[in-house]
C-alpha cells in the first residue's frame, strides 16, 4: 500500500502527500484520536481533582516546563520505541502475540545476570548483555509463535498466559540467585561498573540508549520495508493464503519475525537496566508491552513513526507523573486514555470515515449521472 | 513428597478450595464458550471481572446491601461486554484489539476509581463493603466426605454450577443456542436464514458479560472481602484458554476449570511446603498452556483420522 503510494509520489512528496487523501486521512483520524484522548483526560481530571485547573496544566505542560522532565521524556521514550518496533513487526504479520513483555522483562533478567557476574571491558560489557538479553527474548518470542504454528493455539491467548509464567519466573531468578541479601528492599546485588551504559549529558540521566533506540527505528524501517524478509513479513501480513499460494513458507516468516520481535523486547530490557539503574529493582513487571500496542497502533505498524509516537506516550506518561506528584490525581489515569486511543484507532469505521464517504459520494454521483443519460442498468445497478 | 501430595488430595479441606478456585474461573469459562460459539472473541472478560469487582465493592460499601453490590458489579460486567460489542460489532474493530484496549484500561482504571475515591492504590479495606454469603446446604452437608467439600461455599459458587446447566440448555435445547453456533459457523448463511448476527453476537456477549460479572464479585465479595489492584490475575485470559480445553462446551468447561482450580489449589498447599511461591504461582498458568496444548493436539489427531476414513470412503459416522 505505502510502496505503491510511494512510487506514485516520489516527485514532490511533500506536496502530494496532502492531496493524497487515503495517505492523509487516517493520519488526521490518529492525530484526532491522540488530541481527543488528551482532552478526555482533562475532562477526567476537571471530574476527580479538587484544584483541576492546576492539575491539567502539571498534565499538558508539565513535561515541557522543567528541563529535567525534557531528559525524563527522552528517558522514557527508549523502551516504547522498543516494544514499539517490536509490535509494529508483529502487527505487520497480522499477528496479536503480546509476549514481547515477556521477552522484555527476562531480557532485563538476563542483562542483570550479565551486569553482575560477566567481567568485560566498559562497552563489550552492555553490548553483550544486549545480546544475550535479544537472544533469549527471540527464543522466548518463538514460543507463542511455535504454539500456533503446531497446535493452532491463539498467540495472544498463549502469549498473555505465558507473560504470567515468565513474569514469575524472572522474579524467582532474582530472588534466589542474584539478590542482595544486604538489602532490606528487594534489589539483585549491584551491577558493574562497566556495565553501565554512558550518560549523553552530564548530570542527567540521559544514556547512550537513547541512540542505540534511533538506530535500531533505521534498522527495523530497513528490515520491514527494503529487505526480503520484511517484504515477506508484510506479504503474509496482507494475505497469509496468498502469501502460502505464492510459495512462501508461511511458518518460517512467522517465527522469524517473532523472533526479531522478541530480540528487540529482549535488547530495551536490558538496555533500560544498562541505562537507567544500578541494579534490578522492579517490584511489579513495568509491562512495556501494552504501551507498545498503542505506540505501534499510533504509528501505524510503521517503525518510521515510532520515534514521534514514543514521544507522544512518553509526554502522556511524564505529564501524568508530574500531575500525580503534585496533586490529587492518580497515575494510572492515562491507562483509560491508552484504552481510549487503542478503541478508536481499532474501529475501521472511524479511521475509514472519510474514505467511505467519499467512496459513497463518487457512487452515488456515477449512479446519479448513469440515470440521466438514461443508461440501461450497466454497472451502476 | 509423594505422601505430603497424597496427604493433600485426600483432605477435604483441600477439595474444599479447589470447588472455590475453580468457581471464578468456570463462570468466565463458560463466557468465553458462549461468546465464541456465536463467533466472536470475548477478550476484554478479565476487564469485566475488574470493574464488577470494584464497582460490587462500592456499591455494597455505599448501600450497606451485598444484592445491590452484586447487581452493580454484574451491570458493570455486562457495560465492558457492551462496549465490546459496541466497537466490534458496529464500528467494525478488530474484537482482540478492543479486548486489549479494554484491559488494559481496566487495569488502571479500576486503581484510578479507587484512588479516587478511597486514596489508597492497593486495597479498598478502608471501605465498609459487604460479603456474599456463605451457603450450608440441607441434605448435602450431612454426607460424611463430600459435604464438607460441597456445602458451606459462598453462594456463588452455586451460581457457577447453575451456569454450567444454564449455559448447556441455551446452546444445545434451545432455539437461540442453534442460532448462536450458525452465527459462529457461518455468518452469511446465519443471515441468509434470517438471524441477524449482530443481534446474537449482542445476547452473547450480555451473557458474557452476566459471568464475568458474577466471578468479579465473587472474588472481591466472597473468595476474598476486599477490592486489591490487578484482582482478577489474569483468570479472564485463563478462560480463553480454558474455553479451547472445553471445547466449546459447557460441560467440558466443568473440567477445563478444574485444571486451572486443582493446581491453583495445589499451589496455596505447596508453599506452606516451603516450595519457591514464585514457581508456583506460575504453575496454574503453565498447566492451563500445557492443557490447551495437549487437548489441541488431540483434537487435530481425531479430525486428522476422520479425515482419512472419509478419503477411504468409510465415513461410518
Amino acid at each position: 500500500m505505502s510502496d505503491g503510494t510511494r512510487t506514485k509520489t516520489l516527485p514532490g512528496k511533500v506536496g502530494l502527500f496532502f492531496t493524497n487523501r487515503d495517505a492523509l486521512e487516517p493520519a488526521l483520524v490518529t492525530l484526532f484520536a491522540a488530541v481527543f484522548s488528551l482532552l478526555a483526560g482533562v475532562g477526567l481530571i476537571f471530574l476527580v481533582s479538587k484544584e483541576p485547573a492546576q492539575s491539567a496544566r502539571n498534565f499538558l505542560l508539565g513535561p515541557f516546563l522543567r528541563t529535567y522532565n525534557i531528559y525524563y521524556m527522552m528517558i522514557a521514550m527508549v523502551p516504547l520505541t522498543f516494544t514499539g518496533l517490536a509490535l509494529c513487526i508483529i502487527y505487520q504479520s497480522k499477528h496479536m502475540s503480546l509476549i514481547v513483555d515477556s521477552s522484555f522483562y527476562i531480557g532485563a533478567v538476563v542483562a542483570t545476570a550479565a551486569g553482575i557476574h560477566v567481567a568485560l571491558p566498559a562497552g563489550w560489557h552492555p553490548a553483550f548483555a544486549m545480546l544475550a538479553a535479544g537472544i533469549t527474548g527471540g527464543f522466548i518470542g518463538l514460543l507463542p509463535a511455535i504454539l500456533k504454528i503446531r497446535w493452532r493455539a491463539n498467540e495472544l491467548v498463549s502469549s498473555l498466559m505465558l507473560n504470567y509464567v515468565f513474569y514469575f519466573v524472572g522474579s524467582f531468578v532474582i530472588l534466589y540467585f542474584l539478590r542482595d541479601r544486604n538489602q532490606t528492599i528487594l534489589s539483585s546485588l549491584p551491577f558493574r561498573n562497566t556495565f553501565l551504559l554512558p550518560r549523553l549529558i552530564p548530570n542527567t540521566q540521559l544514556h547512550a540508549g537513547f541512540i542505540v533506540a534511533a538506530v535500531f527505528v533505521v534498522l527495523v524501517s530497513v528490515f520491514l520495508y527494503r529487505t526480503k524478509w520484511g517484504y515477506e513479513i508484510r506479504m503474509i501480513g496482507a494475505n497469509q493464503k496468498f502469501a502460502a499460494y505464492a510459495g512462501l513458507s508461511v511458518p518460517t516468516v512467522i517465527l522469524y519475525s517473532h523472533f526479531v520481535s522478541g530480540f528487540l523486547g529482549g535488547m530495551g530490557g536490558a538496555i533500560e537496566m544498562a541505562g537507567l539503574y544500578k541494579a534490578f529493582i522492579w517490584q511489579m513487571n513495568p509491562s512495556y508491552a501494552w504501551d507498545g500496542v498503542i505506540v505501534a497502533m499510533l504509528a501505524r505498524k510503521n517503525p518510521k513513526f515510532v520515534p514521534l509516537s514514543a514521544f507522544f506516550l512518553a509526554y502522556m506518561r511524564v505529564g501524568a507523573d508530574f500531575m500525580s506528584r503534585r496533586g490529587d490525581v492518580a497515575f494510572e489515569f492515562i491507562t483509560l486514555l491508552q484504552g481510549l486511543i487503542i478503541l478508536i484507532l481499532a474501529s475501521d469505521k472511524i479511521v475509514n470515515y472519510f474514505k467511505a464517504r467519499r467512496l459513497q459520494r463518487t457512487a452515488l454521483a456515477r449512479t446519479a449521472e448513469a440515470r440521466a443519460a438514461g443508461a440501461p442498468a450497466g454497472g451502476a445497478e | 513428597m509423594m505422601e505430603f501430595l497424597a496427604s493433600v488430595f485426600g483432605s477435604s479441606n483441600y477439595w474444599f478450595i479447589v470447588v472455590r478456585s475453580t468457581a471464578p474461573i468456570l463462570l468466565v469459562t463458560l463466557g468465553a464458550v458462549i461468546t465464541e460459539q456465536a463467533g466472536i472473541k470475548n477478550m476484554a472478560l478479565e476487564g469485566s471481572m475488574l470493574w464488577a469487582a470494584l464497582t460490587g465493592v462500592l456499591a455494597s460499601a455505599w448501600t450497606g446491601s451485598p444484592w445491590i453490590g452484586l447487581a452493580a458489579g454484574v451491570a458493570a460486567g455486562v457495560a465492558i461486554a457492551l462496549v465490546l460489542g459496541l466497537f466490534a460489532l458496529k464500528l467494525d474493530a478488530n474484537a482482540v484489539l478492543v479486548g486489549i484496549a479494554l484491559n488494559l484500561l481496566s487495569t488502571g482504571g479500576t486503581v484510578f476509581v479507587l484512588f479516587s475515591i478511597t486514596g489508597d492504590k492497593g486495597i479498598s479495606s478502608s471501605l465498609p463493603s459487604k460479603v456474599l454469603p456463605m451457603v450450608s446446604v440441607p441434605l448435602l452437608r450431612d454426607i460424611p466426605w463430600l459435604g464438607k467439600v460441597l456445602s458451606g461455599q459462598n453462594l456463588i459458587v452455586y451460581l457457577a454450577a447453575a451456569a454450567v446447566v444454564v449455559i448447556h440448555v441455551i446452546l444445545n435445547k434451545l432455539t437461540i443456542g442453534r442460532r448462536i453456533r450458525a452465527t459462529g459457523e457461518n455468518v452469511e448463511a446465519a443471515r441468509a436464514a434470517g438471524i441477524d448476527p449482530d443481534r446474537i453476537k449482542f445476547f452473547t456477549l450480555i451473557v458474557s458479560g452476566v459471568l464475568a460479572g458474577l466471578a468479579g464479585c465473587f472474588l472481591s465479595m466472597g473468595y476474598t472481602s476486599n477490592f486489591t489492584s490487578g484482582i482478577s490475575a489474569g483468570r479472564g485470559y485463563v478462560a480463553n484458554a480454558a474455553q479451547v480445553v472445553a471445547g466449546g462446551t459447557a460441560v467440558g468447561s466443568i473440567f477445563a476449570a478444574l485444571i486451572f482450580g486443582v493446581t491453583d489449589a495445589l499451589a496455596t498447599f505447596l508453599q506452606s511446603r516451603g516450595l519457591p511461591p514464585e514457581l508456583i504461582q506460575a504453575l496454574p498458568y503453565a498447566v492451563t498452556i500445557l492443557g490447551f496444548v495437549v487437548v489441541t493436539l488431540v483434537r487435530d489427531r481425531r479430525e486428522a483420522a476422520r479425515k482419512l476414513r472419509l478419503f477411504a470412503g468409510r465415513d461410518d459416522r
